[in-house]
């Protein structure tokens, strides 16, 4: 990178703001994925005012810019695939304000959404966006993809609570939009706008953000099933007898033995198929009695045994190693390939059924584990990537995972986005003119595309 | 690839599968506080596998990289995959020594660690004159320009100093008090000897208590961890034979340490000297029979203490007691044993003081980040003693003690045992601070007695 341009940036934010050793270079080129790239420099800024400022240089000199938390996404979306300048916000982690009476919260970017959760919650208040990342996801990243999670099926997607939001835009003005009414139908609603854009249309650099009141009683069931099928069978019969669970999340035998292997749980290896399922709320009879609803259904449906959670250790431990699964799955091969496809849920024993049939078909295991309440599974394929034969085959698999979603009437993503992996899909799922409105927005916003160039839509 | 055909390169096993999924940033002190993601154990993963794939230069920064973890281990504990980043760091290590050696390791790590006499001489103007002592040390590190506030944290590490070192005033054998039931090993650390000498001396007289004959070889050398973190394997293969060989005479069941560095490093030695015919077996031998006092004591049949103290503790988990040797209810359950004391649970007990060996001296800035966690945690408990069953962590915690002014003792959990036991000798009710909520109440008020 040009000399003048460091010298720059490094007025902008200071010595200790500016990465440029190879080694800096480096541990920025990648995600959550195999995919790399590697950026001419890092910035790393505290302010708004200085992310203004990095954008604007970026702009007059015609400079790439893909702003980036903690690089735990799952689509490739943060890799700086053409170089130039990667805007991690990880420094910019303050708390600003948390209103009690209108219970909302208003945080920089950067803040780890685990420790925002954490600290909303000592007063008694809750932001239910769970993604698995929760601890090593920042709320700007989780913003910037719509971040989902087990508790959105009964709670909503990230999307869903963001009131306002601070964006430096692509010449570096900055735009205040939203405030902490709950209702607002002013104009066009630019949040949503901004929710989900994956760093294409703005640095979102701090966000208002809509809470609930936390439920003062949980229960979390384990449901073993013999049969997969039984299990994903077993989703809608809960849902559709009027039940609406906290969450409802289904592992499969492989994702099972994984996470055992890993987190020592005691997790039945003798199954094909768990559920675990929550409720909650602010009545412990009503929680009780959902849970012990949900029990009888789920023996109905051909449930081995269900077990709730004793106490609060047990629970988290649960939790814990549901979280755990994506990563543990690697103990079985260096790579592994993680799509979100979605279905509507009646869909779901269908889907399971055809993405195991993909994966007989070419003889690569996949893994299907997710949100089942809400149609969202993520299969996962395990394979190695030196071995030319396997990663042609996974480019197939995909290709097929993504055609029975499709077909089902889903999307390719509930929750990762589109990143780098899934664009040349796109086109697939969303039709030539849905494409052709949404670069219009993309070039309104960002004319020189510079932010974020080469992700979501296809050249 | 490069083929470097070292002895330590780590093998691909320790990297291939790291999926970056990143679940080692939210427990990595160092990451935390730097917010930078060259700090974190994905960071250092991804560089050993560039750096040894050949896709970047093996260079003096991607090595100092590695000296920049704190070795606290939450990355090898999380990691579902379980890749180890931790132990990536310190091979990484190891490597680059044999690859550029480093003089002045050289001087340290074999000409002053592995020698009781001359570590005792070169501590002993520490003794008379702490601080000039600490400078010539740092100096040793390769440090010399030393800022004040620096010197000022480093002097604050100091308990209050034994006059003589412990190795030359404990007995070879200690007795047991009553009926000797055990007959154990005591391994006597280069910090206890030196600086704690009082609480190595509170652990031989709780196990003698608890009847067991106390046998401390005199001819003991350092752990070798200091050498291990500096990346000196043969140094610590030597230092480790020569330990082992100390042992094997005192026909002892079991080899007890108060210090959770030793501790982790004693157990190890199976490990590290796996690959020699000779040896193997004897140190695999010497491994299995290492306890930390905490461990060992939980495994007898423990005395009453009947003294009581008043005031309220919690505890510090040592990185290398926790995670390393997975003891960590022991010692809460000793501390909960004693009447009068109030235990509270400390909140991330297990978060890493920030030491880590020397990263106070060689990585100051975040070295002091990671206390400040610490201290801002123990602020929260109210407590007037913080116990840990390590040395090093003591020196740290005291340095955040004073730094946060706070009232509050930092000691081994073992000397609140002792003076529970009341078997101290009078002058080390002194104890190494001087709160006023710790203060014992003496052995007078005995509870059962009516």
């Amino acid at each position: 990178m040009d000399k003048k341009i460091l010298a720059q940036l490094e007025k902008i934010t200071g010595r200790d703001g500016i990465l440029t050793s190879p080694e800096d270079l480096a541990v920025y080129s990648y995600d959550g994925t195999f995919e790399e790239g590697c950026p001419e420099v890092v910035v790393l800024p505290r302010t708004t005012e200085q992310v203004s400022q990095v954008v604007k240089l970026a702009a007059q000199s015609r400079i790439p810019l893909v702003s980036r938390g903690m690089g735990s996404g799952l689509a490739g979306g943060s890799v700086p695939s053409m170089g130039g300048i990667v805007l991690a916000m990880t420094r910019m982690n303050r708390i600003l304000e948390i209103d009690q009476a209108n219970a909302t919260v208003r945080v920089e970017a950067g803040v780890v959404t685990a420790d925002l959760q954490t600290a909303v919650e000592k007063l008694g208040l809750f932001y239910p966006p769970d993604p698995s990342s929760i601890r090593e996801s920042t709320i700007g990243g989780n913003i910037a993809c719509n971040a989902g999670g087990p508790r959105c099926l009964k709670y909503g997607v990230t999307g869903n609570y963001v009131l306002g939001l601070t964006v430096v835009l692509a010449d570096g003005r900055v735009l205040q939009a939203g405030n902490k009414c709950i209702k607002d139908v002013v104009g066009y609603d630019m949040l949503a706008l901004f929710t989900g854009s994956e760093g294409t249309l703005g640095v979102i650099t701090e966000a208002l953000l809509r809470l609930t009141a936390k439920p003062k009683f949980v229960r979390t069931a384990l449901v073993e099933f013999p049969s997969l099928e039984d299990a994903s069978k077993t989703v809608n019969a809960i849902l559709t007898e009027g039940i609406v669970p906290a969450a409802l999340e289904l592992m499969d035998e492989t994702a099972i033995a994984c996470t055992e292997e890993s987190m020592h749980l005691g997790l039945p290896l003798d199954v094909e198929a768990i559920l675990i399922i929550e409720s909650d709320g602010s009545d412990e009879a009503f929680v009780l009695s959902e849970i012990e609803a949900t029990a009888r259904i789920c023996k109905a449906q051909g449930a081995r045994q269900v077990k709730v959670a004793k106490n609060e250790l047990e629970r988290s431990n649960l939790w814990e190693g549901r979280r755990s699964v994506t990563a543990a799955l690697a103990r079985r091969t260096p790579n592994k390939l993680g799509e979100d496809i979605t279905v509507p849920r009646s869909a779901i024993p269908e889907a399971v059924r055809r993405l195991k049939a993909i994966s007989a078909k070419y003889d690569l295991p996949i893994v299907i584990f997710g949100h089942a309440g809400d149609g969202n599974l993520h299969p996962n394929i395990l394979f190695d990537k030196r071995d030319p034969e396997q990663w042609a085959k996974v480019g197939q698999m995909v290709k097929e995972e993504f055609a029975t979603a499709l077909e089902l009437g889903g999307t390719l993503s509930g929750e990762h986005g589109v990143g780098t992996l899934k664009r040349p899909y796109l086109e697939d799922a969303l039709g030539p003119l849905s494409i052709e409105m949404q670069k219009r927005i993309k070039q309104a916003l960002d004319p020189l595309n510079i932010l974020n160039p080469g992700k979501v839509f296809p050249d | 690839m490069t083929s470097l055909n070292l002895r330590s390169q780590p093998t691909l096993e320790q990297y291939l599968n790291c999926i970056r999924c990143g679940l080692c940033l939210a427990v990595c002190p160092t990451y935390r506080e730097n917010l930078s993601e060259i700090s974190s154990p994905r960071g250092r993963v991804a560089l050993a596998r560039k750096g040894l794939e050949g896709e970047l230069d093996l260079s003096g920064n991607l090595f100092e990289q590695m000296y920049a973890c704190f070795d606290c281990l939450a990355c090898n504990a999380i990691c579902p995959v379980g890749i180890h980043p931790a132990d990536l760091a310190m091979d990484m290590r190891k490597m680059q020594e044999e690859i550029q050696p480093k003089p002045w390791k050289k001087v340290l790590f074999e000409g002053l660690f592995p020698k009781p006499v001359r570590l005792e001489m070169a501590t002993w103007p520490l003794r008379l004159y702490q601080a000039l002592g600490i400078r010539r040390l740092v100096y040793a590190l390769g440090l010399r320009k030393l800022l004040p506030n620096r010197l000022r944290d480093l002097e604050a590490m100091l308990p209050r100093l034994p006059q003589r070192p412990l190795r030359r005033l404990l007995p070879e054998i200690s007795p047991a008090k009553g009926q000797a039931r055990y007959r154990v090993g005591f391994f006597l650390g280069c910090l206890q000897s030196l600086m704690f000498a009082e609480e190595s001396a509170a652990v031989v007289r709780v196990l003698a208590q608890n009847g067991c004959t106390v046998v401390t070889p005199k001819e003991t050398v350092c752990c070798g961890m200091p050498a291990l973190g500096f990346g000196k394997v043969a140094q610590v293969q030597e230092q480790a034979r020569h330990n082992i060989a100390s042992f094997e005479k005192a026909n002892i069941e079991f080899i007890i340490t108060d210090c959770a560095t030793c501790g982790s490093t004693l157990k190890d030695y199976g490990n590290i000297l796996v690959d020699d015919p000779e040896w193997a077996d004897r140190a695999a031998a010497f491994s299995k029979k290492v306890r930390d006092i905490s461990e060992f004591l939980l495994m007898i049949p423990l005395e009453k203490p009947l003294g009581r103290l008043e005031g309220r503790v919690t505890y510090h988990d040592p990185c290398h007691l926790r995670r390393g040797q997975g003891v960590w209810k022991q010692p809460r359950t000793l501390l909960q044993m004693i009447d009068g004391l109030e235990f509270v649970e400390l909140s991330e007990a297990d978060w890493c003081c920030g030491l880590a060996g020397t990263q106070l001296i060689t990585h100051y800035e975040t070295s002091l980040k990671v206390l400040k966690r610490k201290t801002d945690n123990l602020a929260a408990t109210q407590a007037g003693y913080v116990a840990s069953g390590c040395p090093a962590c003591q020196m740290q915690l005291n340095v955040g003690v004073r730094r946060a002014g706070l009232d509050v003792q930092v000691v081994h959990p073992i000397t609140l045992l002792d003076r529970a036991y009341g078997s101290a000798p009078k002058e080390s009710d002194r104890g190494h601070g001087v709160g006023k909520r710790g203060q014992m109440s003496g052995n007078a008020r005995r509870k059962n007695d009516g």
